[in-house]
């Protein structure tokens, strides 16, 4: 077995026992660590198939950022996991039974896999060759997948529309802060002179 | 190069467009209080486009490599997609207001929505099928629970969320198999890597888990569970949006990646879908029977008459796609007619869904009860009404293509089916007294749409107003 060949394996199965662990540990911040484990594994996949640029991106934005927050929003969560662990224990066996038959077809796919003739030679050209990786992928998204990484935009715009529109709430009586009035407001506005005569009250 | 391009998904461009720059004004302007006239201005959009898209009879072209496809397909499918949603759109206006539900988002959300399922219709690529999926779903999940302090509204979203990641999840997978098989993530390439023999069994496999996520969200059984929920929990005039826009774009995108993408091994797709119709006519027809709730009523409609359009897919034809587009575009008229009687069934000013509520309906409203009995009829396929000859199109379709017993199931199944359209018919005519009647709202939208939209059910069996040739015509780009 070649060193590249063993890295990847170590790196595969590492990715699934992240995955299977992220799903079954007991503690969800542990699951969040599996998680972050498996983020680590397919940037370094991705090393392997040479595209550096995106195995950066995998660990600054993912671990470094979404899986962090993800920390955070699970520790301050007050969800009872346990209760739903017992859940997913009463769906455990039908699971099983669906996984293991999907398991063995894939198996079965697997054993007499074939790709068609022009299958290798159309993938071939996808690692850049005397290019930076970045250069590569900026030729890539902003010419050929031009449309593809628009719609991606739109999603995204969608995803954060949606979360606005989800969760803002305008209270009524908040009092907020306004700067505008804060700077106009002069003696004449701010205060007032009474002229309070002996022996009385205002 | 890129000039060219963009003028060919220039409806698309010019409805993203609007949508961010509508967005941008009503935040930094009036925010909610120019709702209603941002539900009339992206309604007139859509309907202005669907006039656009109805006007080009240019030949087909493609855009971006082959990533995008428009061609007499696409076009049908967009035309109906635009012209439904902004019928849908006006018609929920004075529902959403008067709930207090209509923000200005929700048009927009509409408008990107609807920028996701014209992209889906003129798919050329598993990647921009699976964008404009995302698009359309993400979309749809948000305004599914629009009405967040309604346990049953987020149930719905939350639902449609997990289960649609699910199947989104199942199509990845089945498009990285194909990816795997033939190289490359071109319809037109993976049409050529498979030959017009039968499918080796990886290519075979992911055809079979794209099928099942495509399945999901045209809610065929057995991937229909969340439909009943999500209809029954979302605000009734977002049902109708659910029941009709994106039930053709995903109609749509299914035929498209059958004919496009597989069009050589169509016997090894065909019994898919002959299955998965077979099982939806007869779920969607002998579920619904139990149901009191007339939004989960439709949405078991909905599954059975998806099993019917699916009938005109599975026959592999160029009359089975003219049949598939004719279904749908009966389906999607009679839908919004229905939901427009809906949205009309109100008590003291709270709406019910109650089917129970409508007893001798005919003595206290008789307009009413008389263009919902024919669009009852025409949903259960009674001869006299176009309903009926949606379905005839789609069993001779399925004949001609040697699936005369998936014809006969869907027989069967729709003379099941018509026992719950016409115990409603019974319930209005003939049912018990009662005092409460339903309101007489004055709502002279939801009015007119459930009277066009029945009188077309009847005046339509002249001529079916000529749809037969446009789809005729419309398929034929598809299947070559």
């Amino acid at each position: 077995m070649s060193v590249l060949s063993f890295t990847f394996y170590l790196f595969a199965v590492c990715v699934i026992v992240g995955g299977l662990f992220t799903v079954i540990s007991r503690n969800p911040v542990h699951s969040v660590l599996w998680l972050i484990l498996s983020f680590l594994s397919s940037a370094g996949l991705f090393v392997l198939l040479g595209a550096e640029f995106v195995a950066m991106l995998l660990v600054i934005v993912y671990v470094g950022a979404v899986a962090v927050l993800f920390l955070f929003v699970v520790m301050m969560l007050d969800v009872d996991f346990a209760q739903l662990k017992a859940e997913m224990a009463r769906y455990l066996p039908l699971g099983l039974l669906i996984g293991v038959v999907l398991l063995m077809q894939l198996g079965m796919a697997f054993g007499n896999w074939t790709a068609s003739e022009g299958a290798e030679a159309a993938r071939a050209a996808v690692a850049p060759v005397d290019t930076h990786n970045t250069a590569a992928l900026g030729l890539l998204i902003y010419d050929r997948y031009f449309l593809l990484f628009q719609l991606a935009g739109l999603i995204l715009l969608v995803a954060m529309v949606g979360a606005i529109v989800l969760t803002l709430r305008h209270r009524k009586h908040v009092k907020r802060q306004d700067v505008l009035a804060q700077m106009y407001r002069d003696p004449a506005t701010a205060m007032e002179l009474k002229d309070v005569k002996p022996g009385q009250g205002l | 190069m890129i000039q060219a391009d963009l003028n060919i998904i220039l409806p698309e461009v010019i409805l993203s467009l609007y949508a961010m720059l509508a967005l941008v004004g009503a935040v930094y302007s009036g925010k909610d209080k120019l709702a209603p006239l941002l539900v009339w201005l992206t309604a007139g959009l859509f309907a202005l486009l669907a006039f656009w898209i109805a006007g080009s009879t240019g030949p087909s072209q493609t855009a971006f490599g082959g990533m995008f496809v428009d061609d007499g397909f696409a076009r049908f499918a967009k035309i109906m997609i635009l012209i439904s949603a902004a019928v849908v759109l006006v018609m929920s206006q004075e529902y959403m207001l008067r709930r207090n539900l209509l923000r200005f988002e929700y048009p927009l959300l509409i408008a990107l929505a609807l920028v996701g399922m014209m992209m889906m219709v003129s798919a050329g690529d598993l990647m921009s099928l699976y964008m404009g999926l995302e698009l359309q779903s993400l979309s749809l999940y948000v305004i599914a629970s629009l009405r967040r302090d309604s346990v049953k509204s987020t149930e719905a979203g939350l639902k449609y969320f997990v289960l649609g990641a699910l199947s989104s999840g199942l199509l990845l997978y089945g498009a990285s198999l194909c990816y795997g098989y033939s190289g490359t993530t071109l319809f037109s390439g993976i049409i050529a890597a498979a030959g017009d023999h039968h499918a080796p069994l990886g290519l075979l496999l992911g055809l079979v888990l794209i099928s099942s996520g495509l399945a999901f969200k045209v809610s065929a059984v057995p991937f229909h569970m969340w439909t009943p929920d999500v209809y029954e929990g979302a605000p009734t005039p977002i049902t109708a949006f659910f029941a009709t826009a994106p039930k053709v774009a995903a109609i749509g995108l299914f035929a498209r990646v059958m004919h496009d993408a597989f069009g050589g091994i169509t016997a090894d797709w065909q019994q898919i879908i002959a299955l998965l119709s077979l099982l939806s006519m007869f779920l969607g027809s002998i579920a619904a029977i139990g149901q009191t709730n007339i939004k989960r009523l439709m949405a078991y409609s909905s599954i059975a008459h998806m099993g019917y359009a699916l009938m005109g897919l599975a026959a592999g034809t160029a009359f089975g796609i003219q049949a598939l587009l004719i279904y749908m575009a009966i389906y999607v008229t009679m839908s919004i007619g229905t939901f427009a009687f809906i949205l009309l069934m109100e008590k003291d000013g709270q709406p019910v869904t109650d089917i129970s509520a409508l007893h001798m309906l005919s003595r206290a409203h008789p307009g009413r009860a008389i263009a919902m009995l024919v669009l009852l009829f025409s949903l259960a396929g009674v001869p006299p009404m176009v309903g009926f000859f949606g379905k005839l199109y789609v069993l001779r379709a399925a004949y001609d293509a040697g699936l005369a017993w998936l014809a006969l199931a869907g027989v069967i199944a729709s003379v099941i089916g018509a026992f719950y359209y016409l115990r409603i018919v019974f319930y209005m005519y003939f049912g018990d007294d009662q005092d409460d009647n339903l309101d007489r709202t004055r709502a002279p939208v939801l009015q007119t749409v459930l009277f066009v939209s029945a009188l077309i059910m009847v005046v339509g069996i002249a001529n079916l107003f000529g749809i037969e040739g446009a789809a005729e015509a419309a398929a034929a780009t598809l299947v070559r």
